[in-house]
């Protein structure tokens, strides 16, 4: 292989795969009256287009405190990110990503359209492109045919899907989502990850996905970040091999309980000392 | 700076300033009417201090409202007309009267209206309705009415507090008493307690936040009551004489330093509520 | 053998109505010398005792069990009522009411509370069934205590400058509905309204400027909590000094009274956001005009309705007390003052009622508002029994 073999082949890969998400050595410190909690410690991750990263480990590893720090929640005390190529503040500001919460924080006082044209108004569209738009992003959640009704109305498992809807409205690149399906019951939950399996599919999103459940992770990811706490750190990092259109039944491949496998070890290892 | 005592004490600074600002411009243009009828000179700092020291000011300065008060609190014997202890006392015996008889009345209709299904239905809507009507305006009627058949002084003036305070404290005991969980109540029911036990063992102690919340509502609203009452009897004896005497006369000190009492009364059994309060929670187990 | 249970209240209502037809009616005049009226010369008053006992035994034996049920026994106690006051003003048992009398009243009591009794129990799926069911229960016990206060007051004769009876108080409402329009308009409309509007309208905005301040908040907002406990409507003396007689020193009154809790409430509200939908907000970098618009003010609506209502209240409270003080010759609170020194204490009452019917109506208006505009609020959908 001659040299410009080698450096054409480098240059090529981040041609086809642009990090989205550029994370360098990155840390944050709480400080609080019983002294210093360091939340995340010497971070190093790249997500890069059309991944769908998931975020895994024990309560208090700094997964949704990574997530946060992406979406400017919460500032870095040290370290580097960019988003996009530039700071997560103008990320936020040039709004990069949408965000799903682990609760659906529909405003009570808006219909579930109106809820979902909520950022769209801030973004200041027309009336007709905003109608529109949740029009499709509804459709792509099926909820289509409940923009008249009050969240109050829908189940937690439609308001959820309708919070997704409201996320994906405005069409960001950056899918960020913080535990989202965590309060709904295993069967509500396994339906919604195929349907946002699908809508990976189809729209070539990047996502980045907070969870604690490892069938849930090894089953949506592309790549698997697994952390561990005290201080919030990574311990390993999985790369999964599955295809983009795959269904429920690769639960029980043997492919699928390795990973799971190694997701555990890796959580196993990364809590031994303190319990 | 997250506590609250700093910037509270900014604030009443601020409004300490605004006070005195206020009186000066509110006083100056009498001064200034005085001074041109005594053909006199004037300068502004002159202008200043006459305006803080005038006889009957239009909004007297916080210093003389003061001094008003220390004179007709400690310099005059308590048994003095004119002493602000004796009014404060008349005014405080029959708010306490008043309160005392309404908590206990409105307990017992709270008990009745959680434990009879037919007085809740046809009474409860009553006294949620009679909350939206101006209560304090039958005042006048209750005293001269009572005094016309010959029952005065304190009595007719603890009536008003007493009708006053026992409506908030139905209402809240009414949602206090309910406010045990289904499953609190199914606990109950699995050990057969009798209706009683329940009420002694579980609705009472849930009702305790729900009845001092309103107790502080109801001895401030008794407070107002007495001193309304005090109104129509021709200005005899109390805080609420003491204002209306006041105003006759233009005596705008003795309004503000009888406003200014009352007020620290008002203040001072708030805040006595809410230290029993916190002693009956903190033995309830609940942390303050 | 079946055990027969007896229903006690039809049982009290049936021995009172018949020991009623034995007893004397009315007591003995002291001029002539005779009783005042016998049972036997009232054939309607008659009939209507004869009819209690006969329906009460019925009712003991049967119990009463149905809506239909309560609505005889309801039915029965109305013609009995009216025929007590058709006694008492046409037959002129008024002020000389006797052992008779009386036991019929009880006895109509028993009839009245064991029927509202089963309609206070009453469950149905339909909801307009039920609803009616929960107007009905408090309006006929309203009628009741009406009646009882009608017919006590004239029975025993109590002199009409201690309580008139409620009748007379509404022949004065509708004979002077002259003088209390133009009083309802000098301290509602002109005082009332005026003040509410401007102290809740200034607390409002007080509230939003406030807020952008930490500090002020913090300072306010205790302050805000003890100034409620406070006597505040002791200023109206110099209200009335400051601002003249007219309606002018009442609003003025009513700012102050009003614009506490409407400060507090507002500022509370404004907090009153979801953390997570605050961080929603920030995700779509969302200014802090538009967080206030599409978050932090609708939040804030159930507190802000809540100050709204406290206030209608003190509104009303606030201008009736202020007039005390001084006053144009018009106005409720100068009605009230001055009629009770002349002892017109039916006028006091009709200005009393006319007081709670505007106050009651002021706060319905506000609290149907609120519905309108927070009826996404959970406090509005649970309805469910």
């Amino acid at each position: 292989m001659t040299l410009k073999q080698v450096v054409d082949n480098v240059a090529a890969m981040p041609a086809s795969k642009k990090a989205v998400v550029d994370i360098k050595d990155l840390s944050l410190t709480f400080q609080t009256a019983d002294g210093p909690v360091y939340a995340l410690s010497e971070v190093d991750l790249t997500i890069e287009e059309g991944d769908f990263v998931s975020f895994i480990g024990p309560s208090g590893c700094g997964k949704t405190t990574l997530l946060r720090v992406i979406a400017d929640l919460e500032k870095a005390t040290g370290g580097e990110i960019s988003i996009n190529g530039v700071s997560p503040e103008a990320a936020r500001e040039a709004r990069a990503y949408g965000y799903v919460f682990q609760a659906p924080a529909l405003l009570p006082w808006r219909s579930i359209e109106r809820n979902v044209t909520l950022p769209l108004e801030i973004m200041d569209l027309s009336k007709e492109e905003r109608i529109k738009r949740a029009h499709d992003a509804l459709k792509l959640v099926e909820l289509n045919g409940f923009e008249k009704k009050f969240p109050w109305q829908l189940s937690g498992g439609m308001q959820q899907r309708a919070s997704i809807a409201r996320a994906l409205s405005f069409d960001a690149d950056l899918l960020l989502m913080d535990e989202p399906f965590g309060a709904l019951d295993e069967i509500v939950r396994d339906h919604l990850n195929e349907q946002l399996l699908k809508l990976w599919a189809r729209t070539n999103k990047t996502v980045a996905f907070v969870t604690h459940s490892i069938p849930e992770a090894v089953y949506l990811s592309s790549k698997i970040v697994v952390m561990s706490p005290r201080p919030g750190r990574i311990i390993d990092v999985i790369e999964t091999k599955f295809p983009k259109d795959r269904t429920l039944d690769i639960r029980e491949t043997p492919e699928f309980l390795e990973i799971a496998h190694r997701v555990r070890e890796g959580l196993r290892a990364g809590h031994g000392h303190d319990e | 700076m997250s506590g609250h005592s700093g910037p509270v004490c900014v604030v009443l600074l601020a409004l300490l300033v605004l006070w005195y600002v206020g009186a000066v411009f509110m006083n100056a243009p009498t001064q200034i009417d005085r001074y041109d009828r005594a053909d006199q000179t004037w300068t502004t700092s002159q202008l200043i201090e006459d305006t803080l020291a005038q006889e009957r000011p239009i909004l007297p300065a916080p210093h003389q409202v003061v001094e008003e008060m220390y004179k007709s609190i400690f310099a005059i014997k308590i048994t003095s007309k004119r002493s602000l202890v004796y009014h404060s006392w008349v005014t405080l015996s029959s708010t306490l009267l008043g309160f005392s008889i309404g908590t206990l009345l409105g307990i017992v209709l709270a008990v009745g209206i959680v434990h009879v299904m037919t007085l809740e239905k046809s009474l409860m809507p009553w006294v949620i309705s009679s909350q939206t009507i101006p209560i304090l305006a039958i005042a006048p009627m209750v005293i001269v009415v009572l005094g016309a058949i010959g029952i005065k002084g304190l009595v007719p003036k603890a009536i008003i507090s007493t009708y006053l305070c026992f409506f908030p404290v139905t209402i809240s005991m009414v949602k206090g008493l309910r406010s045990p969980q289904v499953i609190q109540l199914d606990l109950m029911r699995t050990y057969n307690a009798s209706k009683w036990q329940t009420f002694w063992q579980l609705r009472l102690p849930s009702a305790m936040p729900y009845l001092f919340a309103s107790l502080k509502v109801a001895i401030a609203i008794s407070l107002v009551g007495a001193i309304i009452g005090e109104l129509p009897t021709g200005a005899q004896a109390g805080l609420g004489a003491r204002l209306l005497a006041g105003s006759y006369y233009g005596q705008t000190i003795q309004i503000w330093s009888a406003l200014f009492t009352a007020a620290f009364l008002a203040a001072m059994m708030v805040v006595i509520v809410g230290w029993c309060e916190r002693r009956v929670l903190v033995r309830m187990g609940v942390s303050a | 053998m079946t055990q027969v249970k007896l229903d006690k209240f039809c049982l009290v209502g049936a021995v009172a109505a018949l020991l009623a037809l034995i007893f004397p009616l009315a007591g003995i005049d002291g001029d002539t010398g005779k009783q005042v009226a016998f049972v036997g010369d009232i054939p309607g008053l008659a009939s209507a005792m004869a009819l209690c006992v006969i329906a009460g035994a019925a009712f003991t034996w049967i119990g009463v069990c149905t809506i239909l049920h309560a609505g005889i026994l309801l039915a029965v106690a109305v013609f009995g009522a009216w025929q007590a006051i058709d006694a008492l003003y046409d037959y002129g048992v008024a002020g000389y009411a006797s052992t008779g009398f009386w036991l019929f009243i009880i006895s109509l009591w028993a009839f009245v509370w064991r029927a509202i009794d089963v309609i206070a129990n009453y469950h149905s799926l339909e909801t307009v069934k039920q609803q009616s069911a929960n107007i009905i229960v408090p309006i006929a016990f309203g009628v009741w205590l009406l009646f009882v206060w009608e017919v006590v007051v004239s029975g025993f004769g109590v002199p009409q400058v201690l309580l008139p009876p409620p009748s007379m108080i509404g022949v004065r409402f509708v004979s002077s509905t002259d003088t209390m329009m133009a009083d309802f308009y000098q301290t509602f409309v002109k005082a009332a309204l005026s003040g509410y509007v401007m102290g809740c309208g200034s607390a409002f905005l007080v509230a939003i400027a406030v807020d952008r301040v930490p500090f002020l908040k913090r300072g306010l907002l205790p302050l805000g909590n003890m100034v409620s406990a406070l006597p505040i409507i002791g200023v109206a003396p110099i209200m009335v000094m400051w601002f003249g007689f007219d309606w002018q020193s009442k609003a003025a009154v009513i700012v102050i009274m009003t614009f506490f809790p409407m400060l507090v409430n507002t500022v509370t509200g404004l907090n009153a956001a979801g953390k997570l939908e605050k961080d929603l907000m920030a995700t779509y970098a969302s200014g802090y005009w538009s967080t206030l618009f599409r978050l932090r003010l609708p939040a804030a609506m159930p507190f802000v309705f809540n100050a709204l209502k406290i206030n209608s209240t003190l509104a009303l409270i606030g201008a009736i007390v202020a007039e005390f003080f001084g006053t144009p010759i018009v106005g409720m609170g100068f009605r009230i003052s001055t009629e009770v020194g002349r002892m017109n204490i039916d006028m006091v009452w009709a200005e009393i009622a006319l007081a709670a019917l505007a106050g009651t109506a002021f706060y319905g208006a506000v609290a149907y508002v609120e519905r309108k505009a927070t009826s996404w609020h959970p406090s509005f959908r649970v309805r469910r029994h």
